[in-house]
């Protein structure tokens, strides 16, 4: 069986004016399905561009991406939307809620964009909100919630499509370190039922729950206790 | 899907209600304005029809202009056209302005219409008490006159004029009739004038020579064939020019209203048009903010799944919807701003679907067209930027 995600040389640029700025430089990792895998690094390291890579809201300058599969390369915005939608779970730092909706609408959003059918929606965000343990909560909205139950609502909206891949980014960055432990709990919690998971982080404690853990700094990728990427001079490998 | 997408769009007008309000505000003036003239041109066509086509159909009018010699028709010359094939009488008009005397009541400057026997007698409903010109009445250029209804009125109140003597222009005049009032609104009301002997307003108060005539034929007789007997008799009567006349059936006369009351709705509609866009600018003001406010929104949206497409559909259909709902309202308002004109101005009023479709038309157009702008925006963010923006 295939690795579930493969990034191969990936290069990620930004134009700065004249100058170009490079966030990535030849990143290559492979991630296998059912790992809880966190990447780690302080910030402006190039963590979150990475994550907008595998999390198809971004497309590298240069290198290959597989994703479950697929060649994650010269997609048209509506496919990249598709893939979003089926294959990767969000989990940002600041919950992103939209306030306007209760929770129930919350983690329904998704579903609404995936087509299904309003009793199909119902029956799998209530079956989720069960799970994250917030049935009670169904009727409220986000500023009637704690921001433990905010975060849960999202890690419900998440997986509610039964994605692949949940991708959270600095998941407990705003939330008190009893609060953050119970969402780590509940993310090994999913990772157990055979769900594959990717934390972003900066907080050592955090990266430390996962089973294995990947380092960036500057760009550059390294495998915990490894080297930084100090096999070769790439200044070739990125175009 | 695309019941959840138009359940986002009404969402969020309902949220936004002072702004959603005043963007749709808008739009109902911009429509209203347009409907309310469309409506109020119908009314004013319709009933210029109506009152035209009354007069019956059997006549045709001459209108003169007459050369520096010969301004106007003789008395042979009228006699000479009542002899033409198929005309059964010729009614002349000749105009003048005169003071008005009766008892203590003086009004200057009052219209004097010269008329004929026959204008009388092609129309029975003219005259309200006593009696209308007679063949002698002309013959002798009697002093006697007929008053309108608002005359009537302000010199007379309630009582009948007829049988009182007034003074016009400092002759004595028997009243021997009233005239009917002709309504509220019409071109050729004779409510304000004082109807005399047409000969006796040319030469006794100092009127034109007759400068337009009525010419009756016969029911049924081929009107252009009546028409070109009658150019022809004018052109020999001002020596073989015929560019100082001009001859109208009902038909020409109907059209030319037709067409000067068209052109005048169209126009007016035109300018109304105006702040119709002024209102689809507000909605793209509106849809633009509203996209700013919500660039977070989109961005998550777009990383929960949502296509181009399904945010480009929000936004359209939400400026749609305003739209449609000023469209609506200003059908409503601009119905009663029609109604109230035409009970004013006194003429008919009818909804007519023609103003209501395009109004409709227009104002989704308007929704499609500042909409598409702001949605394309909105659909085009790109999700990383979007959800950056706090």
């Amino acid at each position: 069986m295939s690795a579930l995600l493969s990034l191969a040389n990936i290069c990620k640029s930004y134009a700065m004016g004249e100058e170009e700025y490079e966030v990535l430089h030849d990143v290559n990792l492979t991630i296998e399905r059912g790992e809880l895998i966190s990447i780690f690094g302080p910030s402006g390291s190039g963590k979150t561009t990475l994550m907008n890579i595998i999390g198809c809201l971004d497309v590298p300058t240069s290198g290959e991406y597989v994703l479950d599969g697929t060649l994650v390369a010269d997609l048209e915005p509506r496919q990249l939307a598709r893939i979003r939608n089926k294959k990767i779970g969000f989990v940002f730092q600041n919950f992103q809620l939209l306030p306007r909706l209760n929770t129930f609408s919350n983690v329904e959003l998704p579903l609404i964009y995936s087509g299904l059918k309003a009793a199909e929606r119902r029956q799998r965000v209530l079956g989720m909100l069960e799970l994250v343990g917030l049935s009670h909560k169904a009727e409220s909205f986000p500023n009637q919630l704690s921001g433990g139950q905010q975060q849960r609502v999202a890690i419900a909206r998440s997986m509610v499509t039964e994605p692949s891949i949940i991708l959270a980014d600095e998941p407990t960055g705003a939330l008190d370190q009893k609060t953050g432990q119970q969402i780590m709990d509940l993310f090994r919690q999913f990772n157990q039922a055979g769900r594959t998971i990717i934390m972003i982080t900066h907080d050592p404690i955090v990266a430390a729950i996962a089973k294995r853990t990947v380092r960036i700094l500057d760009g550059r990728l390294s495998e915990e206790g490894g080297a930084i990427n100090a096999k070769r001079d790439t200044e070739d490998v990125c175009r | 899907m695309l019941k959840e997408i138009l359940k986002m769009s009404v969402d969020n007008i309902v949220h936004n209600k002072t702004r959603s309000f005043l963007t749709i505000l808008g739009i109902v003036i911009g429509v209203g304005s347009i409907i309310a003239l469309m409506l109020m041109g119908d009314g004013a066509t319709s009933s210029i029809q109506s009152q035209l086509s009354g007069l019956g159909g059997n006549k045709l009018t001459v209108s003169i202009t007459g050369t520096p010699i010969k301004s106007g028709l003789s008395e042979q010359d009228l006699q000479g056209m009542a002899t033409l094939n198929n005309v059964t009488a010729v009614s002349p008009s000749t105009s003048a302005r005169s003071s008005v005397v009766y008892g203590d009541t003086a009004k200057k400057n009052v219209s004097i219409a010269g008329r004929s026997y026959s204008f009388f007698e092609a129309d029975s409903s003219l005259l309200k008490a006593g009696r209308g010109l007679s063949r002698l009445d002309i013959e002798n250029r009697s002093h006697v006159a007929l008053l309108g209804s608002n005359l009537t009125m302000e010199l007379f109140g309630n009582k009948s004029p007829v049988g009182a003597n007034i003074t016009l222009g400092g002759r004595e005049f028997l009243v021997v009739g009233a005239l009917a009032s002709s309504g509220g609104f019409s071109f050729s009301s004779l409510d304000d004038s004082v109807v005399v002997p047409y000969n006796t307003a040319e030469r006794a108060l100092g009127g034109t020579r007759v400068n337009s005539i009525d010419v009756f034929f016969t029911e049924g007789s081929p009107v252009t064939e009546v028409k070109a007997a009658l150019k022809v008799r004018l052109t020999t009567v001002f020596d073989g020019r015929n560019d100082v006349f001009s001859i109208f059936n009902q038909q020409d006369m109907l059209d030319m209203m037709e067409t000067v009351t068209a052109t005048m709705t169209m126009l007016l509609a035109g300018i109304a048009a105006i702040s119709l866009l002024v209102g689809g600018i507000g909605i793209m003001n509106m849809m633009l903010v509203s996209v700013t406010e919500r660039t977070n929104e989109i961005g998550l949206r777009k990383s929960l799944g949502a296509e181009p497409l399904h945010i480009m559909l929000q936004f359209l259909i939400e400026a749609v919807i305003i739209c449609l709902l000023g469209g609506f309202l200003g059908i409503i308002l601009g119905g009663l701003l029609a109604y109230a004109g035409s009970l004013l101005i006194g003429f008919e009023f009818a909804i007519t679907a023609f103003p209501i479709i395009l109004a409709f038309g227009f104002s989704v157009a308007v929704g499609l067209i500042f909409g598409i702008a702001p949605a394309r925006k909105a659909s085009n963010l790109n999700p990383i930027d979007a959800l950056r923006y706090v």
